[in-house]
């Protein structure tokens, strides 16, 4: 570029015949001339301008760079139309080799981005009246759906007087569901010893990682049913065997688990709304007992009444002794039956939903008749009722857990209906069990901790914390001695937790006070 | 005899569609207010509505607030003049708006007749209510999905009306709210008959 206007001062000075003004500006006078005219102009009055067509062009528009670009030309002394200003810069340098005369733009104290936005508001606004319908329509379309109505049409309405703001120093309380901070343990030190770890970890490969099914199911024999997908699996804690009891064919896989209370019976319920019973011992179907018309999710015994609770809501007791099976129709849920319990003494049923319902129905043991009316309908939880327990050794107490919106383990005296202590775990709650040894409950729970809590009966404060899983915990389940607690996570992981192993010292008195008991009892007759 | 029996049996007049409207935004709002964690939980009691329990505030202030708001609304709710209720929550110190319920209203002529100068819908009630309850249900869930509304905020309501609408001297206009950056989710409707309400809650992304 330089040598070309180099070229061309050369050209003018050979030529002789013209009269010497014509010719080159003489150095000095260029220099003075130079900065004022063509440098200062250009950066001070048509600074904006000149960033404008700079940006414009990077940007790839390809309106704006013409019209910047005469300006900008209009703009540069006509005194030297060769030069454009894109040369300038460059030339600059090589001219002032040397010395204080030199112009050094400050840029930093000017505002290109400033200038670019103020040139282009302008166009911008005209361009607006320059759209063509199609682009109309659609910029009104976009108000619309923004607004969700036609704004210009519609006022906008607040009433004058505000709604108070929250008391000073408010924290908002859900930050708990949020965070990984641990919850404060009771102050009163436990004197017994609860490790920590898990005793042993199991693989569960393709668990269902689905927080309405029940999937696991110790029984009084010392098995341990576990679905896995579409089979299950028998695992004898004793020995360590595992055997396939069954695998399902097709899209079809196992929703629910429950042994009966013998222990070689094991229900089994379908995501095709099947229930199936199984004799664990010989490892082969007894019934097929159909009824529902979507998944079942729960599945509870009382002696020959299997109850299944499904994903339509309705439960239904079958008499599996019975050619007709099918012996009451409970439909007073309106979505998934995801909890189900019979209590210890048969003389009810616990049933909670996703339609965060909890039901209490009235059972006569050995009696094939059944109320379709809940005896209690219990709505105090705000999210979906899975964790169900009852009280071991008081059996009309029932403890119930809460979904991810509720959090809450309340208690319920189901000879009265009404709930009589709640607390809130700061978590979902997926399963609880009674110890009746250490008078304790142990709840599981999801996120944040994925963690299992051991509370205190009936103070609920809380014993221990186990940690462990890295996903929720899906499913609790107690082995036959009372001492053991199996979790199901979504980690796809069994933990075996001995929280519950009775200290041998007290065992020892137990095992004193009970032959003395009876002698006096021999007394006495 | 029998006839018009069960024909008043059926039928849902204007008052009574409206009534059940504002019904659910009082309840949709305190179950908001309460499950967002903007009020503390303490100043909150259960009450028994459309079959679920739901956690309604007990400070004088936001009742008298909601009750003047919704009276208002019953009003042009009959004349329809309302096409949308936004809930917006703002952050208290900044101003910033965190999250919108938009409670939209569109009014149905199907299936509506004109009985004795009343409109009236065929809808049987405890269809609505059920309705209702499983929107209401849907509000408490949303605690699992939406972001911690960290800071201290603060609602109000916006009410969107027909420009012909007479306007009482304690209201006032304002401007729409939006939220930068937001994620939209449409909840449940339900319907009167005679008015059908969608419920949408828009939140920040982060």
């Amino acid at each position: 570029m330089a040598q070309f206007s180099f070229l061309n001062d050369l050209n003018s000075a050979v030529r002789m015949d013209e009269p010497i003004t014509k010719g080159p500006v003489p150095r000095w006078q260029k220099k003075t001339l130079e900065p004022s005219g063509g440098i200062n102009s250009s950066l001070n009055l048509s600074k904006g301008k000149i960033s404008a067509s700079f940006n414009a062009s990077s940007s790839g528009m390809p309106k704006t760079p013409k019209q910047s670009d005469a300006m900008a030309m209009k703009k540069t002394p006509s005194k030297t139309p060769k030069k454009s200003p894109g040369k300038t810069p460059s030339r600059t340098p090589t001219r002032t080799p040397s010395g204080g005369d030199r112009f050094i733009p400050s840029r930093t104290g000017t505002n290109f981005e400033l200038g670019h936005y103020k040139l282009n508001q302008q166009e911008n606004e005209r361009e607006d009246d320059g759209l063509s319908p199609a682009q109309k329509d659609n910029r009104q379309a976009m108000k619309e759906t923004l607004h969700g109505c036609d704004i210009s049409q519609t006022r906008i309405l607040a009433f004058q007087k505000k709604a108070p703001a929250p008391p000073e120093g408010y924290v908002n309380p859900l930050k708990v569901l949020y965070s990984q901070s641990k919850t404060p343990m009771s102050a009163k030190a436990t004197s017994r010893y609860i490790p920590h770890a898990p005793d042993r970890i199991l693989d569960a490969p393709e668990i269902v990682d689905d927080y309405y099914l029940n999937l696991i199911d110790w029984s009084s024999t010392n098995i341990l049913a576990v679905a896995l997908g579409n089979s299950v699996y028998l695992w004898n804690a004793a020995t360590g065997n595992i055997d396939q009891l069954l695998e399902l064919e097709g899209q079809d896989y196992v929703s629910s688990l429950n042994w009966i209370q013998e222990g070689n019976l094991l229900a089994v319920g379908t995501s095709l709304g099947c229930v199936q019973l199984w004799d664990a011992t010989q490892n082969k179907r007894l019934r097929l007992m159909d009824g529902h018309s979507q998944r079942v999710a729960s599945l509870s015994w009382n002696t020959f009444i299997l109850s299944s609770g499904s994903r339509t809501g309705q439960i239904i007791h079958h008499d599996v002794r019975q050619r007709e099976h099918q012996v009451a129709l409970l439909s007073s849920h309106t979505q998934e039956v995801c909890g189900l319990k019979w209590s210890p003494d048969g003389k009810y049923l616990a049933s909670g939903g996703n339609d965060n319902m909890l039901y209490i129905w009235s059972g006569i043991p050995g009696q094939a008749s059944y109320q379709t009316t809940p005896l209690y309908s219990l709505s105090a939880h705000q999210a979906a009722v899975k964790a169900l327990a009852w009280c071991p050794w008081a059996p009309h107490i029932l403890a119930s857990g809460g979904g991810t919106a509720d959090r809450h383990i309340r208690f319920w005296n189901c000879n009265i209906g009404s709930c009589f202590n709640s607390i809130d775990t700061k978590s979902q709650v997926c399963g609880i069990l009674w110890s009746s040894a250490f008078k304790e409950i142990i709840s599981g729970h999801g996120f944040a901790n994925n963690q299992l809590i051991i509370w205190k009966y009936p103070s609920m404060a809380k014993v221990a914390e186990l940690t462990g899983h890295t996903a929720r915990v899906l499913h609790l389940a107690m082995s036959p001695d009372n001492t053991t607690v199996l979790s199901a996570g979504a980690d796809e992981t069994l933990r075996l937790w001995k929280c519950f192993v009775p200290d041998p010292l007290k065992k020892k008195e137990v095992k004193d006070s009970a032959p003395i008991h009876s002698i006096l009892k021999q007394s006495i007759r | 005899m029998t006839a018009v029996q069960q024909q008043t049996r059926n039928a849902i007049t204007l008052k009574g569609s409206a009534k059940l409207v504002t019904d659910y935004l009082n309840y949709g709002i305190n179950s908001i207010l309460f499950q967002r964690g903007i009020y503390p939980p303490e100043s909150f009691k259960a009450e028994e509505h459309f079959g679920l329990s739901i956690l309604v505030s007990t400070d004088e202030k936001i009742n008298e607030f909601l009750q003047s708001v919704l009276t208002q609304m019953k009003d042009w709710l009959m004349q329809e003049k309302i096409q949308k209720l936004s809930l917006v929550v703002t952050n208290t110190s900044t101003k910033e708006v965190l999250e919108r319920w938009d409670f939209r209203l569109e009014y149905e002529k199907e299936n509506v007749k004109e009985e004795n100068g009343e409109l009236v819908g065929n809808k049987e009630l405890t269809v609505i209510q059920k309705e209702i309850k499983d929107v209401l249900r849907q509000i408490c869930s949303t605690v699992s999905f939406l972001p911690l509304l960290d800071a201290p905020c603060e609602f109000d309501l916006h009410i969107y009306t027909k420009p012909d609408c007479e306007v009482p001297a304690e209201w006032n206009e304002t401007g729409p709210c939006f939220i930068a950056n937001s994620q939209e989710l449409q909840l449940r409707s339900f319907s009167t008959s005679l008015h059908k309400m969608n419920t949408v809650v828009s939140y920040k992304t982060e």
